[in-house]
């Protein structure tokens, strides 16, 4: 069966690799089973047997998550400006961030624009794990930040989906101030009392889970997604003893008080319209 | 109290030397060696010890002029690197240390206490590495823990209650990555700091004075004014960590701590911090009173002017400041056409668009 040979970001390995290989028949990296691709793709990319949730990239979360043809992006021609310049081996960092319609639909690790669920408007960011790890630099940054404005502005809810593997080094530091640009934008949208639901899907660590994600008004998770501050790998080098099963999970994370619910894909829709009937204005 | 000690640092140890400075440590090793032969200034050997010493000085100020970035970050981790108790006792008067966060425990790696600076009531916050191996366990290094951050916070929202400014002094490798910290919430507490911090009303001065760890040291880094020790390092991810990502090698940290720009001066260049502050010839270790005197002048001259800025306006201030990082970004048409399907027409964008149409001369229909 064909294998998808390294995806996304050079080196960056959060083991298991979880990704939908390619072909026709694909084999569930959770229960093993062979499964027909476009069944899993009708089932929102959930695996039919056993339930595991595959990751999606952005376009097909928002096709996903949003009324059919409601969703207006916004802020789509940025691009970051490789504030180091930075380059390593023979690599340079503005030659992986070229946009690449082969490899996949986005030119960055974040989709923003407003949308309608279930007739409520909202203004939604997605992340793309595909786009170098759904890593946040400036670009990012940015994005969300005129997504909280938009919000602001049009008194709308805000909806974050979180899928990354934290702050992009390859911006230095840039990247890390991101996290603090995007919690005072969240700042302000608190203090004008709008809503804000931050959705956390696998994976969501590092600067991304240290900043906007865990700043949810009400913050849903997937189930079984890998939500942490240090990835998995990082603290088992650290404190050098085998991490117990279900470490970082979403179950995990329900279970020391720090999500409010866990909710399957196919629910996502009805729950969070339901939320922003309770919560909007 | 058993692991904060706020005593002045003992009788001065014998410098520890880095390893690219093996030429000073020769050099001091000779004068020493002068020197044990003969005490007074008049000897034989007083000539030599000064052409030494004048030696030993324009070497420092050569290395020191031109330290790579690996250089300067082994300087900011350097043993006898001034710590956060050297600036509490030596900068600030009348320390009263406040603990716990209410809620779980008391870190010992974030060092909350009340003081004062000239006639200036503060609140100091900062991050506690500790001198000896006993103390370095017990603060884990410097490394803090989710009750770490909420203490902090705490004490912030109490100095903002009193309305006293709030000083942060940065030296941190990181928040801890362990099971523990994982469990009580790393990521919810930092990024409740960074959100807190953003809109407390009250001024915050953040000044790195040794590692700035990547969100173990934004956590208690969002302020008005961010400054930074010539020698110490702020950086996104460590270069060791860096290395072994892009190059699957720690060992290539040099490297890696090139590329990531992460020395107060490439910082400044990018407009992420504010200020520099000037380190004595040699690092901040091999003359505490005058790196301390430095940060003491920054710190009196920000205090003042941030106090003379109504509050209202400090807080729109701040956030504009934070939301100019990184706002540099550009606009690119984004619609490639598809390498492979040169039939289709290209997409252009928008702006693209109306440039070519405007390009093409519009053709008027002639009336026959």
């Amino acid at each position: 069966m064909a294998k998808n040979k390294k995806v996304g970001w050079n080196g960056f390995s959060l083991k298991p690799r979880k990704e939908m290989p390619a072909g026709l028949w694909m084999a569930c990296s959770a229960c093993q089973q062979m499964l027909y691709r476009k069944t899993v793709e009708e089932n929102l990319s959930v695996c039919p047997e056993c339930g595991y949730h595959f990751r999606v990239d952005a376009p097909t979360r928002v096709r996903q998550l949003v009324d059919e043809g409601s969703f207006e992006e916004i802020a789509a021609d940025l691009a970051s400006s490789d504030p180091l310049n930075f380059t390593w081996e023979d690599k340079a960092y503005k030659d992986r961030i070229q946009f690449d319609p082969e490899k996949s639909d986005s030119h960055e690790a974040l989709l923003t624009g407003k949308a309608f669920i279930k007739g409520r408007g909202v203004v939604l960011a997605a992340m793309d794990f595909n786009f170098l790890g759904g890593s946040m630099g400036m670009v990012v940054g940015e994005k969300f930040c005129r997504g909280v404005d938009l919000a602001i502005e049009q008194k709308l809810p805000f909806l974050v989906v979180c899928c990354s593997g934290g702050a992009r080094m390859h911006e230095g530091l840039v990247s890390l101030a991101q996290m603090a640009k995007t919690s005072a934008a969240l700042a302000r949208l608190d203090e004008m009392g709008g809503l804000y639901i931050s959705l956390l899907t696998d994976p969501t660590t590092g600067g991304v889970a240290a900043s906007f994600a865990m700043l949810g008004d009400i913050i849903i998770a997937e189930p079984q997604a890998l939500v942490g501050f240090a990835g998995p790998r990082v603290i088992q080098e650290t404190i050098k003893i085998e991490l117990p099963e279900g470490f970082q999970r979403s179950e995990f994370l329900l279970d020391h008080g720090f999500i409010d619910m866990i909710v399957k894909r196919r629910d996502l829709r009805s729950e969070i319209a339901r939320l922003i009937d309770y919560c909007g204005k | 109290m058993p692991a904060i000690d706020t005593k002045p640092t003992a009788a001065p140890m014998a410098t520890v030397y880095l390893q690219f400075e093996d030429q000073v440590a020769q050099l001091d090793r000779q004068i020493e060696d002068l020197r044990k032969q003969d005490q007074s200034l008049q000897g034989p050997n007083a000539a030599e010890i000064r052409r030494l010493q004048k030696e030993q000085t324009k070497l420092l100020q050569e290395l020191y002029s031109n330290l790579s970035a690996w250089q300067t970050v082994q300087v900011s981790r350097h043993p006898q690197r001034p710590l956060l108790n050297d600036y509490l006792s030596l900068l600030f008067k009348d320390i009263r240390h406040l603990h716990g966060d209410r809620n779980f425990g008391d870190d010992k790696a974030i060092v909350t206490a009340l003081g004062q600076i000239g006639r200036e009531k503060v609140m100091i916050i900062g991050h506690n590495k500790g001198k000896d191996i006993k103390e370095k366990i017990a603060c884990n290094f410097g490394c803090a823990n989710p009750e770490g951050y909420r203490k902090a916070l705490a004490k912030m929202k109490l100095a903002e209650k009193f309305g006293l400014p709030i000083i942060t002094l940065i030296d941190t490798p990181g928040a801890y990555p362990g099971i523990g910290a994982e469990e009580r919430g790393q990521s919810q507490a930092i990024a409740v700091n960074l959100m807190e911090m953003s809109r407390l009303r009250v001024p915050i001065i953040c000044v790195v004075i040794g590692e700035g760890g990547s969100g173990g040291a934004l956590g208690i880094g969002v302020g008005d004014r961010l400054a930074m020790l010539q020698y110490s390092y702020y950086s996104v991810i460590s270069p060791e960590g860096c290395a072994a990502i892009l190059w699957h090698d720690g060992s290539q940290a040099p490297r890696a701590a090139e590329a990531l720009k992460l020395t107060a001066k490439d910082l400044q260049n990018l407009k992420l911090i504010d200020t520099v502050i000037a380190e004595p010839l040699g690092g901040a270790h091999r003359n505490v009173h005058d790196t301390i005197y430095n940060v003491e002048q920054f710190l009196l001259k920000s205090l003042a002017e941030l106090k003379r800025i109504k509050i209202d306006a400090l807080m729109e201030k701040r956030y504009q400041k934070i939301r100019s990082f990184g706002s540099g970004c550009v606009e690119i048409s984004r619609l490639k056409p598809k390498t492979t399907d040169i039939s289709i027409p290209k997409k252009l964008s928008a702006k693209a668009e109306i440039e070519q149409a405007e390009e093409t001369p519009v053709e008027t229909p002639v009336e026959s």
